[in-house]
């Protein structure tokens, strides 16, 4: 079988991360994605394609937009769905994810979202349940959705992978986006540069094929799309960076650099630090791509929802 | 006390690594007479064809979690699963609710412990309360059966207390075990930082905070002349800091637990972020193995343990980074030292029973058993060939949070005879 034909189904029961999907598997979620983003132009933005489905989003942790994006998915595909939202950890707030989500099956659930702030507990979850599982973030773990968001975004702007140059400009150590894209980015054979201050690098990440600078012109040097990561505000003063201040002078994307690299875009996964991560008119600059990034959140969940729901694996 | 004849097996000395076919009469839970095809006559007969005999192996870092948490482990259950696991005793760690850092609580243990067949010898605390600020009374706590001392999970911090106790306890001819850690480096971290830490995104804890300690620890050592005993060693550089401490005489003894010599970090990934690989310390990685095993061979590292750390399942059976720290180990610890120590070579037969057995007596200055005549009968009956599949019907430990279960191994348990009482091994 020739590896890189196309596929007509995932080989995976479960969305838990891009490490072990494979390219064709990849381009077959953006493939359906971009069918169902012309779903999304239509009049009636709704298909039927997941009528009699039921899904729970499961969110262990506070998010916003990661939950209207699924639920907006779940609702375009005309599927059934529960949210749960609840911050804290299991053992401090009563009942634990493995009671809390067996409680949530005994309803008869076909699919289950879930977002938590431990790395793994989606594949714990797997291990809990039989519905499939599709991962809205584990700790620094993975974001798949967020990455596969990233990726259709890119390949509206750009041919091919092949020879794409990205860099990730942030909280590499402390970002599951981070490592969902380098995953998937790597895979499709993109050239992936990491940009932080050593304190955000986690050790022995070039082995994951990637290049790593600690200064940002070396990261924008021929750089097709540069990714600019949320800094979180607990990592001043953890001993990790000394200032926000000094993290936005060196780290911070303004409008020089978007006059010095004309064909690069930028993306963020959000929400924003304006005038830290991106400067307020670099966020509004017509290169920056992040509105296009949450329409193409809502069109790849409904193609991860989809093929999921009815693959055969 | 079931008097009882030995039959068919060979006997090893483990300090000559000598093996002697013989049966044993034990008679009043003392060995009354040794010698091939012995007439045991209408004695009862534990049939030891093809396995060996040794003097009873110790454990010496074990969680028996009483007084204070017997929902995770209780005295009886604890020694029940080193019975299973061929101990005759174990030394128990202080992390108890109490703290084992009076004598009142001392005597408990060795009270509630006293008419089971494995001999439990209690470890106190180096400081009130684990709290790393004031010393115990070392002392009156080595009076009442302590057999050294250590802030276990609670490594002392303070380099001047570190001091102090070590040279305290010089004067209770008491070991120092330390749990070798830097907190301040990789603080609540969930798994060693390498490659797999980066790819999974948990917090890591990186070698060096366990190997700074150890250096640190292994001066004051030589500037006290007190005896320090490493606990769990875990890396390659701890494993060379040691042998070069040995080597200039410093006294120093350390100790390998089963699963760092069995499983590398990768075990968090392939095992889908199961808690059953999470321990303090962290599985480490292939080249820390390999020194480990290396460190065992050449001597550096005196004694094979398990750091037993029992956990409900609703403590353990949780997401990995709300789960506790620890594995159980006594009923897998033979079965890992044949399948990764004794058959690729490692370590003989006899060198591995030495570091289950004699090392463990001598680094707490306990008397090692014997198997001779008129001596009391404190054996351990095995062998270092069977294959067998580890199984939840194995475990005899209240817990059964253990990364092993499926896990094929090589040498068995088969029976330990200790105090008159005969426990075979529920996997026979």
């Amino acid at each position: 079988m020739d590896p890189a034909a196309p596929l007509t189904s995932l080989k995976h029961r479960h969305l838990l991360g891009l490490s072990t999907y494979s390219a064709p598997e990849i381009g077959l979620i953006l493939e359906t994605a971009r069918e169902f983003r012309e779903v999304l132009e239509r009049p009636i933005r709704q298909v039927p394609t997941l009528r009699g489905y039921t899904v729970a989003n499961l969110f262990f942790e506070p998010s916003t937009r990661t939950r209207l994006s699924f639920e907006l998915a779940e609702k375009r595909l005309s599927a059934e769905s529960v949210s749960f939202t609840r911050s804290g950890s299991s053992l401090t707030k009563g009942e634990s994810l493995r009671d809390t989500a067996r409680n949530i099956e005994a309803m008869k659930v076909d699919l289950a979202v879930i977002r938590h702030t431990s790395p793994g507990a989606a594949h714990f979850l797997t291990r809990c349940i039989e519905a499939r599982v599709i991962n809205a973030g584990d700790g620094a773990h993975e974001h798949p959705t967020q990455a596969l968001l990233d990726l259709l975004t890119m390949s509206e702007h750009f041919p091919s992978f092949e020879d794409l140059r990205v860099s990730i400009i942030g909280d590499i150590a402390h970002s599951r986006v981070a490592r969902s894209n380098i995953f998937g980015l790597t895979t499709l054979g993109a050239s992936v540069t990491l940009c932080a201050p050593p304190t955000l690098l986690p050790v022995r990440v070039e082995e994951l094929g990637v290049r790593t600078t600690s200064h940002l012109e070396e990261a924008l040097d021929g750089c097709d799309v540069a990714m600019a990561l949320r800094i979180q505000r607990e990592r001043f003063g953890a001993s990790l960076l000394p200032s926000l201040r000094e993290y936005a002078i060196r780290f911070g994307l303004r409008m020089r650099h978007l006059r010095e690299h004309p064909d690069m875009i930028v993306m963020h996964p959000g929400p924003i630090n304006r005038g830290v991560e991106v400067d307020h008119d670099v966020a509004d600059h017509e290169r920056a791509v992040i509105l296009d990034q949450v329409t193409n959140g809502v069109a790849v969940r409904m193609a991860v929802l989809y093929l999921l729901a009815t693959g055969s694996a | 006390m079931l008097d009882l004849l030995v039959a068919g097996g060979t006997v090893l000395a483990p300090l000559a690594g000598t093996f002697q076919r013989a049966d044993l009469r034990i008679i009043g839970g003392t060995i009354a007479e040794i010698g091939p095809n012995l007439d045991g006559g209408a004695l009862p007969v534990l049939n030891a064809r093809d396995r060996l005999i040794s003097p009873g192996w110790m454990d010496m870092h074990v969680h028996l979690r009483e007084p204070g948490q017997e929902h995770k482990e209780t005295i009886e259950t604890g020694c029940r699963a080193a019975a299973a696991g061929g101990f005759t005793a174990v030394a128990c760690m202080p992390n108890t609710d109490p703290p084992i850092d009076s004598r009142e609580v001392v005597h408990s243990i060795i009270e509630r412990a006293a008419n089971l067949p494995v001999d439990v010898y209690p470890i106190a605390c180096v400081s009130r309360g684990r709290a790393g600020i004031d010393l115990t009374e070392m002392a009156e706590l080595a009076d009442s059966g302590a057999v050294a001392f250590s802030d276990d999970g609670s490594p002392v911090q303070s380099s001047g207390l570190m001091r102090r106790a070590l040279e305290y306890a010089r004067m209770c001819q008491r070991p120092i075990i330390n749990h070798m850690e830097d907190l301040t480096m990789g603080p609540k971290g969930h798994m060693h930082e390498g490659l797999v830490s980066t790819r999974l995104g948990l917090k890591p804890v990186p070698a060096l905070s366990e190997e700074s300690m150890v250096a640190r620890d292994l001066m004051l050592a030589e500037l006290t002349g007190a005896h320090l005993h490493v606990a769990h060693v875990s890396t390659a550089l701890s494993t060379d800091l040691i042998r070069g401490a040995k080597a200039r005489g410093v006294r120093v003894t350390a100790e390998a637990c089963t699963h760092h010599f069995a499983l590398t970090d990768e075990a968090v990934e392939s095992s889908g972020f199961s808690s059953d690989t999470k321990m303090h310390p962290p599985l480490r990685s292939a080249e820390d193995v390999a020194a480990i095993k290396s460190g065992l061979s050449d001597g550096t590292l005196d004694a094979i343990c398990t750091d037993h750390a029992p956990h409900a399942p609703f403590e353990k059976e949780v997401e990995f980074c709300t789960a506790p720290y620890g594995i159980i180990g006594l009923e897998t610890a033979w079965g890992l030292t044949g399948t990764h120590l004794i058959s690729p070579g490692t370590l003989s037969v006899a060198e591995a029973v030495r570091k289950v057995c004699v090392a463990p007596r001598r680094i707490f200055g306990l008397p090692v058993p014997e198997v001779a005549v008129g001596a009391s009968a404190n054996l351990t009956v095995f062998d270092a060939t069977t294959e067998w599949t580890f199984t939840r019907e194995n475990i005899c430990s209240k817990a059964r949070n253990t990364p092993f279960i499926g896990s094929i191994m090589t040498g068995r348990v088969w029976a330990i005879y200790n105090h008159g009482q005969l426990v075979k091994s529920n996997s026979s």
